[in-house]
């Protein structure tokens, strides 16, 4: 599959830093090594008119026979918005499915928790959207990383979502004359953003969990619950089951399916503190890439500009404030460094604006990845606020005095209770501290346009890949994609998959699901057998720190080679101090814990290494050595218009394949806010 | 993929019986019948006020309702045969209701907070206390068995030398008092049962709830204190 | 702020368990309980003791994972999720006794872990509209009345943390069921399953072995996200309704 004989990687650009170079005979890898192996095409993508590429591949698809879909049995791993949706979809189309999920409910997936809203093409206010609007929009939102032809099928299919989800019963806002609500999101000029108050993720993802129930119900899904998985059974060349771990017996069994799909989210818990729940991981995704799934642009990361900042060392996620407090609030720190004043003693003309003063037109309603940055930069100057100066004032004073209290209250009243709640600071009366943290990550395992992975029948949807939002991910738009890819995309092109591999049973005692049963069983034996003095915890705690220092808002060459020699290190330690108490053979959470720091030490330093590689800014990604003389992220569309999807070889180099993006309707420009 | 269609159902009564918010339901609509019948009773032994004659007469007309058409005696006999429907599904589905809560919750919490069960405890224990009760006042003022007079046709005079006794005065007045409670909790909780309840309903049903178990204590409670009192003798 | 917390210990179902006592030390008024545990759990580890197992996740309030009982209350004094609990709601030198979920139908997995997959089968037994995907007409063809939206947005809330059984005298699931049978049954999508869909989730619920309701409102006290009490009320009389109409569960 790759050409891995390519050594010393050329994939610097001519203004770049030094190429990363690597001596093949050395005993250890130098820091930062890779290869570049062949160049990767999209090969299922179909040409044409970028707006019926999807019904063209709906009509070349093949079908699989009613008859013949029981035979089928699919596995899905997730039952959030992706994964609940896709295994609910193959049920009622009648293929077997069995599904599993680390909580102990389907409904509990991390989807639950986003609050915004989702995008889609109605145009029902009649102002000016449409399929292409939003398909022009998330491109150009993507800082031109993602793929037109992607792109073009999730705005399409967006009408559909809506429809979907009405009929199922989610309880959409609405008018008082009872159609459906929208309202304007980050950084778009029209209205298509649906919501449900701010629990946007939960009504849609309780929408999936019901239509799952009913199949369950229904024994079409086998669903496992409190059932993680531990890595994947590849028998010849083609994914056919999954080697799981019962959370509560510990019991570790191999399950074998016709295809396995992954739906098992982002990877922002590398960086330790994110608003990602406190369980979520990349176990099953890395898992997949070492044994041959390839990684796509594992540095696009998404910050938020508006959380809750960190009150202590104890602090063990964050909270995301929505996005729309931007609207009104007004961002603000002092203009001296290290002034601890209140903020109601400091005088208007010793506070800096920095927003509206950086960026007269757009002011506090730059996008995230501008703003997250730009309140970092303030906060490295020393001229943060709160405990550790990590943090800048969200300020209503203004919107008060000109609104009233009582409109304040009507428009962000639960989005003030919650911060009171959390910080016991009454944002009424006193500037809200907000700072920016890890969100969403872009990045995720490579996919073809039918979202299957490089190994055969193994497919990912939903934020577990890589594919839809390039760079910069617009507000609204992942909960958009993840009901994209379940309900409509995946269920279209599985099916052809299957069509095309007539059903075999699985032999479960094959040599590779014994291989990969005792290769997890081995793995978690070692953990126990550790006995260090270090809990899994303070590893992860250790490595969000390198990461949020080298690979997070802004990343240069020095600080990321530097994490890329720490992080080894660090992942040496872990294996010979890490304590892990108790046996596998019960309910042993920081079994599970140790397991997914473990994983989480090897993503982390992919990560930093595409980061080190890609040494343009674009979206999320912001190399200080490529920005515009007014600091702005500056891409370097000549070298870098590519998808980085990074091959895994097991002790050696990674290797790097790039899938060049072309792009026919939107062409790239650069982005400007000032 | 689609699911099968429906198969043969059983009764609607079977259904109701045989589930948790069903025999609730049956208690609701049972209690709300002698709840009823409860507020005609009171009003009427209100007429002891007026003197031996009146009260006698009122209950010896209680046996001529329904004439013609119905023979002497014939309407007191059905409405005793409903209100003893009323009480054996009333108490039958609670004992049954009861047991499937206490074996719903096997542990205990370590940390008691007693608030929680009052209102359940007050209704089991109130009800069971009401049920002794009435054996003893069938027994008493119906039967004349155990009444210090005993005499048919006198229910005035019955119930005069009834509550001359300490024990009679006592036993009524912590009788009623349970019954006021019951009702307290069980009008409201009917309503709630019966899904007569809504927000807007809540507080008025509550209100009236509160009013009822009042007014029918208080009416029932005035015969024993007037007797003690000598204002009725 | 110095804190003794008594928790339930045990090890497995079949095992019996215990209140154990632990000092936490140098706990600060701005950590949430759950925070707490993890400061206990790092020490207990490094001591070599076997750390609390509890179920959390998103640790916003919204997963429904997290739940334990905090001093006899679901989720603890304030009324909001354990994960949002925090510690300036309690004084130094408290002790403070930690419980699972007590109820029949939730047997205790380990420590504080209970199983609550009973709620998943109820919703299975009808808490759903069935709208196979494609199938659905577009959005706007069918207007619902705000106020039909509103209450149905407002008992979708439901986090299904199962706090509400906990906090039952009677280990009663009424104001879970109720929840989803209010927000179905008010929109017109739900209308065509309206009978079979409480029918099948009231047998599912007596099935599972929770109690009944005697109205003693604890459970809406208990509720971190204000499902309202009279939401009961309102199954009850789609329930006697579904009797009327001569509905039947599905199969």
């Amino acid at each position: 599959m790759t050409d891995t004989t390519a050594t010393p990687a050329p994939a610097t650009p001519a203004q770049g830093p030094a190429a990363p170079a690597q001596a093949p005979a050395a005993p250890a890898p130098a820091v930062g090594a890779y290869t570049v192996g062949d160049p990767l095409a999209d090969t299922r993508a179909p040409a044409g008119p970028v707006h019926e590429r999807w019904d063209t591949r709906r009509f070349t698809a093949k079908l699989v026979n009613p008859a013949n879909r029981r035979r089928h049995t699919v596995i899905v791993v997730g039952t959030g918005l992706a994964g609940g949706s896709a295994g609910a979809t193959l049920a009622e189309q009648g293929y077997r499915v069995v599904q599993f999920c680390y909580q102990d409910s389907p409904r509990r997936a991390h989807s639950i928790a986003a609050q915004g809203g989702i995008n889609a093409a109605k145009n029902y206010r009649n102002d000016g959207d449409s399929v292409h609007r939003l398909f022009y929009d998330t491109v150009k939102g993507g800082d031109f990383r993602a793929r037109e032809s992607n792109v073009a099928r999730l705005a399409q299919v967006s009408l559909q979502i809506i429809d979907q989800c009405v009929a199922q019963g989610v309880p959409f806002a609405r008018e008082y004359g009872g159609l459906l609500d929208t309202r304007s999101f980050g950084g778009v000029q029209v209205s298509r953003t649906f919501y449900a108050r701010g629990q946007t993720g939960q009504q849609l993802l309780l929408g999936a969990y019901q239509a799952l129930s009913r199949q369950i119900d229904a024994g079409a899904v086998e669903m496992h619950p409190r059932t993680e998985m531990l890595d994947l059974v590849v028998i010849d060349g083609r994914a056919r089951g999954i080697v799981a771990r019962d959370l509560v017996t510990g019991r570790i069994s191999v399950h074998l399916a016709d295809a396995v799909v992954l739906a098992t989210g982002g990877y922002g818990n590398v960086f330790h503190l994110s608003t990602n729940a406190k369980n979520s991981n990349a176990t099953a995704v890395w898992r997949a890439h070492r044994r041959g799934a390839w990684f796509g642009n594992p540095c696009f990361t998404q910050i938020h500009p508006t959380c809750i900042p960190r009150s202590g060392d104890h602090q063990s996620k964050l909270t995301l404030m929505s996005e729309s407090l931007r609207n009104d609030g007004r961002i603000w720190v002092p203009k001296a460094k290290g002034d601890t004043r209140p903020p109601a003693e400091i005088p208007e003309e010793e506070r800096d604006y920095y927003l509206e003063r950086i960026y007269p037109s757009f002011g506090n309603l730059v996008p995230r990845d501008i703003a997250s940055r730009a309140a970092k930069n303030v906060c490295d100057e020393g001229r943060g606020v709160g405990p550790g100066g990590q943090g800048v004032y969200l300020d209503f004073a203004d919107a008060i005095a000109r609104m009233g209290r009582e409109k304040v209250a009507e428009k962000y009243g639960n989005l003030f209770e919650m911060y009171e709640r959390i910080t016991a600071e009454d944002p009424y009366t006193r500037p809200m501290r907000i700072y920016p943290a890890v969100h969403y990550t872009m990045g995720g395992l490579w996919v073809d346009y039918d979202l299957m992975t490089t190994v055969p029948g193994l497919f990912a949807v939903g934020e577990a890949n890589f594919s839809d939002h390039g760079a910069n991910r617009l507000g609204a738009s992942a909960l958009m994609q993840g009901l994209a890819d379940g309900y409509f995309v995946l269920p279209t092109t599985l099916a052809d998959y299957l069509a095309r591999h007539p059903h075999d049973e699985p032999d479960p005692s094959h040599p590779a699901a014994a291989a990969a049963v005792a290769e997890t069983r081995e793995r978690l034996a070692r953990l126990l057998a550790v006995g260090g003095d270090r809990t899994a915890e303070s590893f992860h705690r250790e490595l969000g720190q390198i990461m949020w220092e080298h690979c997070g808002m802004a990343r240069t060459e020095a600080g990321l080679r530097e994490a890329l020699e720490r992080i080894p290190g660090l992942r040496e330690e872990f294996w010979r101090r890490v304590r892990v108490p108790g046996g596998g053979a019960e309910l042993n959470q920081q079994l599970e814990k140790a397991n997914r720091v473990a994983d989480h030490l090897e993503l982390a330093e992919l990560m930093c290494l595409d980061a080190l590689h890609r040494t343009e800014s674009c979206g999320g990604h912001f190399r200080e050595e490529s920005q515009t003389p007014d600091g702005e992220a500056l891409r370097d569309d000549e070298h870098f218009s590519y998808v980085a999807a990074w091959e895994h070889t097991g002790g050696g180099p990674p290797v790097l394949h790039k899938e060049e993006l072309v792009f026919e309707y939107v062409h790239p420009t650069q982005r400007s806010y000032a | 993929m689609a699911l099968a269609t429906r198969t043969a159902r059983t009764s609607a009564l079977g259904t109701l019986w045989g589930s948790t918010v069903g025999k609730k339901a049956v208690m609701a609509a049972t209690g709300v019948i002698m709840l009823l019948w409860l507020t005609a009773h009171m009003l009427g032994n209100l007429k002891i006020f007026f003197g031996p004659a009146e009260f006698n007469g009122y209950a010896a007309w209680l046996r001529t309702l329904g004439e013609p058409a119905l023979h002497e005696a014939w309407f007191l006999w059905i409405q005793r045969a409903v209100l003893a429907l009323c009480v054996v599904l009333h108490g039958v589905a609670a004992y049954q209701l009861s047991r499937r809560d206490l074996a719903a919750r096997p542990q205990r919490y370590a940390h008691r907070r007693p608030r929680a069960s009052y209102a359940t405890r007050t209704m089991r224990w109130g009800g069971v206390i009401l049920g002794l009760f009435v054996v003893w006042h069938l027994l008493d003022l119906t039967a004349g068995v155990v009444n210090p007079l005993g005499e048919d046709g006198h229910p005035y005079q019955n119930v005069v030398a009834d509550f001359r006794t300490w024990y009679a005065d006592v036993f009524y007045i912590a009788a009623m008092l349970a019954l006021g409670l019951h009702v307290r909790h069980g009008f409201w909780s009917a309503a709630q049962t019966l899904g007569a309840n809504n927000r807007r309903r809540d507080r008025a049903l509550k209100a009236t709830a509160n009013v009822l178990a009042v007014l029918l204590t208080a009416g029932f409670v005035s015969v024993p204190v007037a007797v003690m009192t000598g204002l009725v003798d | 702020m110095n804190l003794t917390l008594r928790i339930w210990r045990q090890r497995s179902p079949e095992e019996q368990g215990a209140m154990t006592t632990y000092r936490v030390e140098g706990v600060s008024p701005d950590m949430s309980f759950l925070e707490v545990l993890d400061v206990l759990n790092e020490e207990l580890v490094l001591r070599g003791e076997d750390p609390v197992a509890f179920d959390h996740d998103c640790r916003e309030g919204i997963c429904g994972s997290c739940g334990m009982v905090i001093d006899g209350q679901a989720h603890g004094p304030e009324r909001t999720t354990a994960c949002q609990l925090h510690m300036r709601h309690f004084r130094d030198g408290d002790t403070i006794d930690v419980e699972p979920w007590r109820a029949a139908a939730f047997p205790v997995v380990k420590d504080l872990v209970v199983d609550r997959s009973a709620l998943d089968r109820i919703i299975g037994a009808g808490g759903y509209v069935t709208a196979p995907t494609g199938s659905a007409p577009e959005a706007h063809a069918t207007a619902v009345p705000k106020e039909a939206a509103d209450t149905a947005f407002e008992h979708a809330e439901c986090i299904g943390c199962g706090a509400c059984v906990a906090a039952c005298p009677n280990g009663s699931a009424m104001l879970f069921t109720s929840a989803k049978v209010v927000h179905l049954n008010v929109l017109p999508q739900g209308a065509p399953e309206r009978e079979s869909r409480v029918l099948g989730m009231v047998a599912a619920m007596d099935e599972e072995g929770f109690g009944g309701c005697t109205n003693t409102g604890e459970c809406a006290t208990a509720c971190p996200k204000g499902i309202p009490l009279p939401s009961i009320a309102a199954m009850n009389r789609e329930y006697l309704r579904a009797l009327r109409k001569g509905g039947a569960r599905r199969p």
